[in-house]
């Protein structure tokens, strides 16, 4: 049974949450966190928004990066190394 | 605040843009400028397709979608909505379209909403073909760019029209402001959607936003190509307020043209004549944009 | 209420006043062009709050329709033949996204080759939009049903946008007595706007035009066209209550003479002038005859038609539209309502007025005579 809401409007923000695009990545970002210092150039660049800086660190939230390496090319420390995902 | 910009995420992730998509990024800075009490008007694109695949949605502020020529002409309906009921004030009306719409089908229809002046931001997001129907040539595409429907081929160069410039088409229209920004520069976008929001009237930005699909590009080198594009001269960042130029990026051309072309797939096939007369004409625009500005015009 | 001589465009015009909606949007086509610059008046005097758009093309006028009814407003716009047709794609986005926007179509035919002149070409293309259609035959209709048109779609339990149909110059620039209703008792009958699913609030953001895929599109079809037909009792109970707050009683079809007809014509629009000026010269001369003039065109009023043909020898469908390489549409609807009935009169098929041809007495009796002796052409061409 398919759940219809009134002329196809979708009444939940930000739903898409529920669909993980982590599981697209044939390569991850790893972030040496001693040299992070916090810039934010990941997270302003990454298109899925799937960085957070807290406490001047940064991390990732590897259920949505889709493993572009934007965020390694970026990184003025290049603190970011990107490596194959393993099977 | 992170970058001078706040924390929320009105582009929810999870949404199915390709790796390393220069939109979604652009997405992201565009919403965040613009804030909570925003209304989206939204054209029938790549940006449209991958936020809302229902019954998901990417988006965390309200959005309306119609068609694909027509996001000035049903921002223009939302604006009068808003205004007759008294609370256009409280809310900013941001449409947005790749550039097959806005370049093309959709010109007619941003003319209007243009002449009229409806207090309407109007946000193109340029990857420089119909990407999301697989590439094909729009009026934004470079020229000397490959694409599907103009091909390089034995008989072929790929297209053979220079970038319209849309710009200065919708400058024509005595908008209070028109900007250029990219996904490279993103407090110098930010600060411009800021503007055009803050600014009463029909305002403009055009935003380059690369697409590794369509320029066979890597998806990391997005940023650095846009970047490239700027510090080159190929996509200079200025506005026009009041009429008037002011040309943030690039001071002075600081990039090789040829390291921007080498990167993307799209431009390989061109050879050293191709890429002199690009030289020369972004040369020739990038100065006349120059004494513009210089000008004071 | 005020009782005043005016053109029908007119009508429509006092019409879109009483119903006071945020956004008027306006580009002009023959012959609709005295609809909207009447009300441009009313705002230029003050007499019409609204936001008035000169839009750029019809299509930028059916696109600022739906984007301020998607901004929760009451919406207006009217059109014609070239226009409507300019803004088809749009015109099923509105149904789709279940906007209630209300739209004059000042009847005129298609090109090419281009003509100003009536038809019923342009409503009968757009009987797929999945917008509800009413059609006026005289300059108080245009005022009555562009009201009730309002109160149908505007119903929570329909949420579809309707056309409402007035033949370009034959009804919209004939002058006619009309009654205005005064506010008070519009106000009554029409409450303001109260969007269910369709608004922008911050507060609650809403994301309204999704992608739909094969998994979903379907049922969401479905649901609109359930919607429609849902839509009966509403229209009914509209008609009811338009007839107890000003006095004119309308429905789905109305039926002239038909008691103790043997035959009939169906008609739509301002010819039914004509059809019936022509009826009761017929039963002058003792002949059972009468006319069913279909009012509501979307959703298709089968059962009423059924039972308003059940005890006919023959109808005579008038068509002022042709599905180019098959029949009349109205033809082909009437017959297919007709198949499954237990009683099947005689029906015949007339193309009519095409272009703004003359439909003259002469044809009607022509009509008349064919319909009763059998006589002619299953499908005849009226010139």
């Amino acid at each position: 049974m398919v759940e219809l809401t009134l002329a196809a409007t979708i009444t939940e923000p930000g739903s898409t949450i529920k669909y993980k695009t982590g599981a697209w990545r044939a390569i991850r970002p790893i972030i040496d966190i001693e040299k992070c210092t916090g810039c934010g150039n990941c997270w302003v660049y990454c298109p899925e928004g799937s960085v957070d800086i807290k406490d001047k660190k940064a991390t990732i939230d590897l259920d949505y990066c889709k493993g572009c390496g934007i965020c390694a090319n970026e990184c003025p420390v290049t603190c970011i190394k990107m490596i194959m995902e393993e099977k | 605040m992170i970058f001078g910009m706040p924390e929320e995420e009105y582009f929810a992730p999870g949404h199915r843009a390709c790796a390393g998509c220069g939109a979604a990024t652009a997405m992201r800075l565009i919403t965040k400028a613009a804030g909570p009490n925003t209304v989206l008007v939204e054209s029938t694109g790549c940006m449209e397709v991958v936020s809302t695949p229902y019954p998901q949605t990417a988006w965390r502020l309200p959005w309306i979608h119609g068609a694909f020529e027509n996001s000035a002409a049903i921002a223009s309906g939302v604006e009068a909505a808003l205004k007759a009921q008294g609370r256009k004030k409280d809310i900013n009306v941001v449409a947005f379209a790749g550039d097959g719409s806005t370049f093309d089908i959709g010109i007619g229809p941003i003319s209007g909403m243009f002449e009229r002046n409806h207090d309407v931001l109007y946000v193109c997001y340029d990857n420089e073909a119909y990407m999301n129907t697989g590439i094909q040539r729009s009026s934004a595409t470079p020229f000397g760019a490959s694409t599907s429907t103009h091909p390089a081929g034995k008989e072929s160069k790929g297209k053979t029209e220079w970038k319209k410039d849309l710009t200065h088409i919708i400058a024509a229209h005595g908008t209070p402001y028109v900007a250029t920004a990219s996904i490279s520069h993103p407090r110098d976008l930010f600060k411009k959607v800021q503007k055009g929001i803050e600014i009463k009237g029909a305002t403009f930005v055009h935003i380059l936003a690369p697409c590794p699909t369509g320029w066979r590009s890597d998806g990391a080198k997005t940023v650095e190509i846009a970047k490239l594009a700027v510090n080159s001269g190929v996509f200079p960042l200025f506005e026009i307020e009041d009429g008037k130029h002011v040309i943030q990026r690039p001071k002075k051309v600081t990039a090789d043209i040829r390291e921007y072309l080498k990167l993307q797939g799209r431009f390989k096939h061109l050879d050293e004549k191709d890429i002199t007369f690009i030289e020369e004409q972004v040369k020739k625009r990038y100065d006349r944009l120059v004494k513009l500005a210089e000008s004071g015009l | 209420m005020v009782r005043s001589v005016m053109e029908a465009s007119h009508a429509a015009s006092e019409a879109v006043k009483l119903i006071k909606p945020d956004v008027v949007a306006a580009y002009p086509i023959t012959p609709q062009t005295h609809i909207v610059e009447r009300i441009s008046e009313m705002v230029a005097d003050g007499d019409l709050k609204t936001e008035y758009i000169r839009v750029e093309s019809e299509f930028g006028a059916i696109s600022a329709l739906v984007g301020a009814a998607a901004a929760g407003s009451r919406t207006y716009s009217s059109t014609a033949s070239q226009g409507l047709a300019l803004m088809n794609e749009m015109l099923f986005v509105a149904s789709g996204m279940r906007l209630p926007c209300v739209m004059n179509v000042a009847n005129r035919a298609l090109s090419a080759p281009i003509s100003i002149w009536n038809d019923h070409q342009d409503s009968m293309s757009a009987r797929d939009i999945g917008w509800l259609q009413f059609h006026c035959e005289t300059a108080q209709e245009c005022l009555d049903l562009t009201l009730l048109a309002y109160k149908v779609a505007e119903d929570h339990k329909v949420l579809t946008p309707a056309l409402v149909c007035l033949d370009g110059f034959t009804l919209s620039h004939v002058f006619e007595p009309v009654d205005v209703p005064d506010q008070k008792t519009v106000d009554a009958y029409l409450p303001p706007y109260k969007p269910l699913h369709a608004y922008v609030d911050p507060a609650r953001p809403v994301t309204q035009g999704p992608i739909a895929f094969p998994t979903h599109y379907m049922e969401l079809r479905n649901e609109q066209n359930e919607a429609m037909m849902n839509s009966f009792p509403v229209i009914t109970q509209a008609f009811k209550d338009f007839a107890d707050k000003f006095g004119r009683a309308y429905d789905f079809l109305e039926l002239y003479r038909m008691d103790d007809a043997e035959f009939a014509f169906l008609g739509i629009g301002s010819e039914c002038g004509t059809l019936k000026v022509i009826v009761d010269k017929l039963r002058e001369k003792g002949e059972k005859v009468g006319l069913i003039k279909m009012i509501v065109y979307r959703p298709f009023p089968k059962e009423q038609l059924l039972e308003a043909t059940k005890d006919l020898k023959g109808l005579a469908v008038l068509d002022k539209a042709i599905s180019v390489g098959f029949e009349g549409v109205l033809f082909t609807e009437v017959r297919s309502a007709h198949y499954d009935s237990d009683h099947k009169p005689d029906l015949r098929n007339f193309i009519v007025g095409l272009g703004g041809r003359d439909i003259r007495y002469e044809h009607v009796e022509s009509i008349y005579e064919m319909l009763k002796s059998g006589k002619g052409k299953k499908i005849e061409w009226m010139y």
